[in-house]
């Protein structure tokens, strides 16, 4: 039953990836499709090649990381409403785009690369803060030093804002609330070659999520290296958030709605759990991403404005549920 | 010997009084030793220790003759199997997936589940008495039931030595029994087991030695006869008691209070 659960999450995300193929401010509708497959020299063949493919297939790897983090920070931290920014993540990397923009100037790697280094800034700081006692990462601690780090980003960021008065600023805002407008098949390939390595860790590491699901002495005694698999959890889990964020913003609650929608449809083995996140997450984010940009066509809605538009009442309805 | 320590002393980051003090123990293959003494006296520490998940401050603890920290984590959990005290698990689990994290152990991380161990698990189940309950979801047992799944995964390792953390708490008369009896029989096919209980007139009937812990001390250990004595109880309790023989086993018969 929860093979046959996968595939039927397996064809809603291809049918997520054509509906989003077709989604635009020129609508391609499905004859469109098969035209620009099978004339090279047409309209659609441009549109959906160079400018639709990368964007959707970069909107489906992002929304499949981000839910895998996702659902390995909640089975780290052993808590439901844990999400990819959980880890101050996402204050440092707007604090490093709003310095680069601010300081540097506005290229076009300049800012997702001063984003993911800003992350991966505040990753280090609130792991530092979450080992001070012994050389042991405490999940417990590791909350509370996401939101002081957050704390402190947002901070830092409101001063640069208020010292650096500059039109480009607003900009760098709407990037932080999320999008795929840069979106190219350079951007694709940048991502998926960094992302394959630390999705592959967390995709290896299934079993020992399990395991922790039960506590960490527990698990410990079924054989998990527990200090390891949280070091391997935690910093594949920040690699992975913080490329999603440097290619596409923050793109809030698809990292903590759809693991825990999924729990529900395949239960809550990892094995099975990672794939079905996998899927509907990216099938998610293309459908998201269609509505950001059709929605106030030829405006373009920041992606992470929708996903919070869906996500806001979902999550409220299965945290309802959830309480009881 | 599948489990010992030897002299093992245990300090709590920054206590002042040790948490174990010189503790000598030794379990070996087809024994079943009883840990006893009050709540608060080291036992679970004693356990810890001994499995390596706390660090000893003088004294050494062995594992089948290999310290603990020799021991890959994978091949520990193939030999030993453990159910602590203190488990809670967040997500929605079923019976059959818990039990089925036993066999975890032997499984890669990759490789898929076989029928082999769909089988063992089902053993492991019907043994505790808790197949009929394995589509259930862990969060609606009863404490009982819960105990003897977590029993029952611990089977489903095929471990050679067994530490069971008061496995009976919480446990009816039969089901606290049947778990006894298949500690027995496990014992028997030639398990090592430790088991830390509250139950000392069960101990007593069950196990081949006792050993008692009193504020970190071993204060007695042996066969059940020398270990059970009312004067040491008494003042290891607390409580003014008497033994009693019953079919060749001492039991302990907690006094009412001499005041009315």
């Amino acid at each position: 039953m929860r093979s046959r659960r996968l595939v039927l999450l397996f064809l809603a995300a291809f049918l997520a990836l054509a509906v989003g193929l077709m989604l635009g401010s020129v609508a391609t509708g499905p004859a469109g499709v098969i035209r620009a497959f099978s004339d090279p020299t047409s309209t659609e063949n441009t549109i959906l090649f160079s400018l639709r493919l990368p964007r959707v297939l970069l909107a489906f790897a992002v929304g499949a990381g981000l839910a895998v983090t996702g659902t390995a920070l909640q089975a780290l931290v052993r808590n439901p409403l844990a999400d990819p920014y959980l880890l101050g993540l996402s204050g440092g990397a707007g604090l490093g785009a709003v310095l680069a923009i601010a300081l540097v100037a506005a290229g076009a790697w300049t800012v997702p690369l001063a984003a993911w280094v800003g992350a991966m800034v505040s990753v280090a700081l609130v792991y530092r803060l979450a080992t001070v006692a012994g050389h042991r990462l405490d999940p417990r601690i590791l909350l509370l030093a996401g939101v002081v780090v957050s704390a402190f980003t947002g901070a830092v960021m409101a001063a640069v804002l208020t010292l650096v008065p500059s039109p480009a600023l607003r900009n760098a805002f709407l990037w932080l609330l999320g999008g795929f407008g840069a979106a190219s098949w350079q951007s694709l390939i940048v991502f998926s070659a960094y992302a394959i390595i630390p999705a592959a860790l967390l995709v290896v590491g299934a079993r020992n999520l399990d395991l922790l699901s039960l506590g960490e002495e527990p698990a410990q005694y079924l054989g998990a290296d527990v200090e390891r698999v949280k070091q391997v959890v935690y910093f594949s889990s920040s690699l992975l958030a913080a490329a999603a964020v440097a290619v596409s913003g923050v793109v809030g609650f698809v990292g903590l709605v759809v693991p825990h929608a999924m729990r529900r449809v395949v239960g809550p083995m990892h094995r099975a759990l990672i794939p079905a996140v996998a899927l509907t997450g990216g099938g998610f984010l293309v459908l998201a991403d269609g509505v950001a940009r059709t929605i106030a066509s030829p405006l373009e809605l920041p992606v992470g404005v929708v996903t919070a538009v869906i996500g806001v009442p979902l999550f409220a309805l299965l945290l309802k549920r959830s309480v009881r | 010997m599948i489990l010992e320590a030897r002299g093992l002393t245990v300090r709590y980051p920054g206590a002042s009084r040790v948490a174990l003090d010189q503790v000598t123990l030794g379990v070996g293959a087809g024994e079943l030793v009883a840990l006893v003494g009050p709540n608060g006296c080291g036992k679970t520490t004693l356990m810890r220790a001994l499995l390596g998940i706390l660090p000893a401050e003088t004294g050494e603890t062995f594992i089948d003759g290999r310290a603990p920290a020799a021991w890959k984590r994978g091949d520990l959990a193939r030999f030993l199997g453990v159910v602590a005290q203190r488990e809670e698990i967040w997500v929605p689990l079923t019976v059959e997936e818990t039990v089925m994290l036993g066999r975890y152990p032997r499984l890669g991380a990759l490789a898929p589940i076989t029928a082999e161990d769909r089988a063992e698990v089902r053993r492991a189940l019907e043994r505790c008495d808790v197949w009929e309950l394995r589509d259930r979801l862990v969060e609606t047992l009863s404490g009982g039931e819960w105990q003897r799944v977590r029993v029952a995964r611990a089977l489903a390792q095929q471990p050679r030595a067994l530490v069971l953390d008061e496995p009976a708490t919480a446990l009816d008369i039969r089901h606290e029994m049947e778990v006894m009896e298949l500690v027995a029989t496990l014992v028997k096919d030639g398990l090592a087991c430790l088991l830390i209980t509250h139950h000392l007139n069960l101990a007593a009937r069950y196990a081949h030695r006792m050993a008692l812990l009193d504020k970190g001390r071993l204060i007695a250990s042996g066969t059940p006869a020398t270990v059970m004595r009312a004067e040491t109880l008494s003042q290891v309790f607390g409580w003014p008691v008497e033994v009693q023989d019953w079919n060749g086993a001492p039991q302990l018969i907690p006094l009412r209070s001499p005041d009315p």
